[in-house]
């Protein structure tokens, strides 16, 4: 019973993981910006939560807005001001500006906050649970990131697949010069996507923040490395994979933890290195865009 | 004056210079075909009509306003609809969709999905298969009817035929005279003499970046226009003029 248990455990973990990759995924489906900052600006997105609770009072549930509003503005500029340009230097331009701002924002949340915890307490919504019987329990809260994630990737495959903007973004994906002669502007759609690859990763942030019951700077250089994992487990390029990769990543480190307490990461990575090996395109790579 | 008006155009590649103070004059609802050699910078001279490449100088009119310094992106929008050597297809993308994101000028017209799959007949059936599984003939009226899709006041066709079979070609070349029923502008590229001068009302050869012939096609003689072509006729060959 405990071994479904840590499964049921791990793929309501995996929920998060799988969030915070379909952004990273995005991001790279359409301009080839490995965005290595995800993990920090995920952080970011926890911190951005906390803050307007702890010191402008918003209630804690709205929160989630207020880190994606912060986020998803914080993407526009980021991408007008650095990435565009970036782009337009090299390939490999834009990758160095990411790793960049990933030392930046741990660095910057030390010196503003220092290095406690901001609390992020959802009270009774924490430990709330139904209970299946025969000592199975899932909890309210990761049972609501699963839907979540589950809602952000359908709510993106969607826009991708089935909305004008959408296919113009896949198309851009594929040769962003010829979009220009359909009248479409490439950089207004890169700016789209680093909008809602901000977005997701701030709600991601938020509900991970909630989840440990606050945040503290130097998360991000785990999680980017989990949703980074996510994508490559997943297969690149398709969001449903991206799903699989967080939940088979989520069931991997609640397994590592019911062995030992120290094993989970290492779990994680082992899962990660064997796909790597034994199926490098991921459990559901694709060579294009979802 | 209505239609496109280049005057003195130079253009080229950073140091390099591909066309030398080109003028010429499309009206509306006419149809020009470009002819020359390999290199001749035909392919040049679409994309500095379209606005994907800028000219070092000169003019480039569109309906009387002066669009020289409008990007790609508003040339577009203005009605200028290229057909990309390459076809440069979405691969991605279905047919469809490719001729969906065509509509991206936001342009209202004549050309709907509807308009194109009666044009271009064999898209119809093939309008769920990602593009990069067409053959070539199937890629390059995706390509056309992308362009329509936009809805283009001037279309301009490069190399519509290039590497396809005569029979595809002719299905292709089939779908002009509907194109241009609307009023359409055409600049087109084409190698094949016979069928050139079978669409064209306006001829224009180019020879190493310069304009070595111009005219009404109906002036003009094959023999004159081969001249021109392998830049064997003598430098003060029958300028026409309409
Ligand atoms: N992207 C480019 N960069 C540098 N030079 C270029 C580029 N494209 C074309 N050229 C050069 O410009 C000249 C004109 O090329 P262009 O493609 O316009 O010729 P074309 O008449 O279309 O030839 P083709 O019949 O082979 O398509 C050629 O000398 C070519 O080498
Ligand atoms: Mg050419």
């Amino acid at each position: 019973m405990t071994w479904v248990n840590t499964i049921l455990q791990g793929l309501l973990l995996g929920g998060i993981f799988a969030m915070a990759a379909g952004g990273l995924s995005l991001m790279f489906g359409v301009m080839r910006i490995a965005n290595l900052a995800h993990g920090d600006l995920m952080i970011l997105g926890g911190y951005a939560a906390a803050v307007s609770t702890l010191h402008l009072g918003v209630p804690v549930p709205l929160t989630v807005l207020v880190s994606m509003a912060v986020l998803g503005g914080l993407g526009y500029l980021l991408q007008r001001t650095l990435l565009d340009r970036a782009m337009a230097l090299s390939e490999l331009a834009p990758m160095m500006v990411t790793f960049g701002i990933a030392v930046m924002i741990p660095n910057a949340l030390a010196e503003v906050f220092s290095n406690d915890a901001q609390p992020l307490n959802i009270g009774a919504l924490g430990t709330a649970s139904i209970e299946l019987g025969g000592g199975l329990a899932i909890g309210w809260f990761p049972l609501l990131t699963v839907v979540a994630a589950v809602l952000v990737l359908t709510g993106l495959h969607l826009f991708l697949h089935r909305t004008q903007i959408g296919r113009i973004t896949r198309a851009t994906a594929d040769d962003p010069e010829v979009v220009r002669l359909m009248g479409v502007d490439n950089l207004k759609i890169y700016a789209l996507t680093t909008v809602i690859s901000l977005v997701t990763v701030a709600l991601a942030g938020t509900l991970y923040a909630m989840r440990q019951g606050g945040v503290t700077p130097y998360e991000g250089q785990l999680t980017v490395l989990f949703a980074f994992e996510t994508v490559v487990i997943g297969g690149l390029g398709s969001l449903w994979g991206t799903l699989a990769g967080g939940l088979v990543l989520g069931v991997a480190q609640s397994a590592g933890a019911q062995i030992s307490p120290d094993l989970p990461l290492l779990a994680g990575h082992v899962v990660f290195l064997l796909v790597l090996v034994f199926r490098p395109q991921g459990l559901f790579g694709r060579s294009v865009l979802a | 004056m209505t239609g496109l008006e280049l005057h003195a155009v130079d253009a080229g590649y950073g140091d390099f210079q591909a066309l030398f103070a080109i003028s010429l004059h499309v009206a509306e609802g006419e149809l020009l075909a470009l002819v020359g050699a390999n290199g001749a910078g035909k392919s040049t001279l679409l994309r500095i009509i379209a606005g994907s490449l800028r000219p070092f100088r000169g003019s480039i009119r569109f309906d009387g306003a002066d669009i020289a310094d409008l990007s790609d992106i508003r040339r577009a929008r203005a009605g200028i609809g290229l057909v990309p050597e390459g076809r440069r297809l979405f691969p991605s993308l279905t047919v469809e969709e490719n001729l969906r994101v065509g509509a991206g000028t936001g342009r209202k017209g004549r050309w709907d999905l509807k308009g194109v799959y009666e044009v271009l007949p064999l898209l119809a059936e093939r309008r769920d298969r990602r593009a990069a599984r067409l053959s070539g003939g199937e890629q390059q009226a995706v390509a056309i009817g992308r362009a329509l899709m936009g809805n283009p006041r001037l279309l301009l066709l490069d190399e519509v035929s290039l590497g396809l079979a005569p029979v595809v070609v002719d299905q292709l070349y089939a779908a002009l005279p509907d194109i241009r029923t609307s009023g359409t502008t055409v600049v087109l590229v084409e190698q094949d003499l016979s069928r050139t001068f079978a669409v064209a009302d306006r001829l224009c050869c180019l020879l190493e970046g310069r304009i070595a012939l111009s005219g009404l096609a109906s002036a003009l003689t094959r023999a004159q226009v081969t001249e021109a072509y392998f830049g064997t006729a003598s430098v003060s060959a029958p300028e026409v003029t309409s």
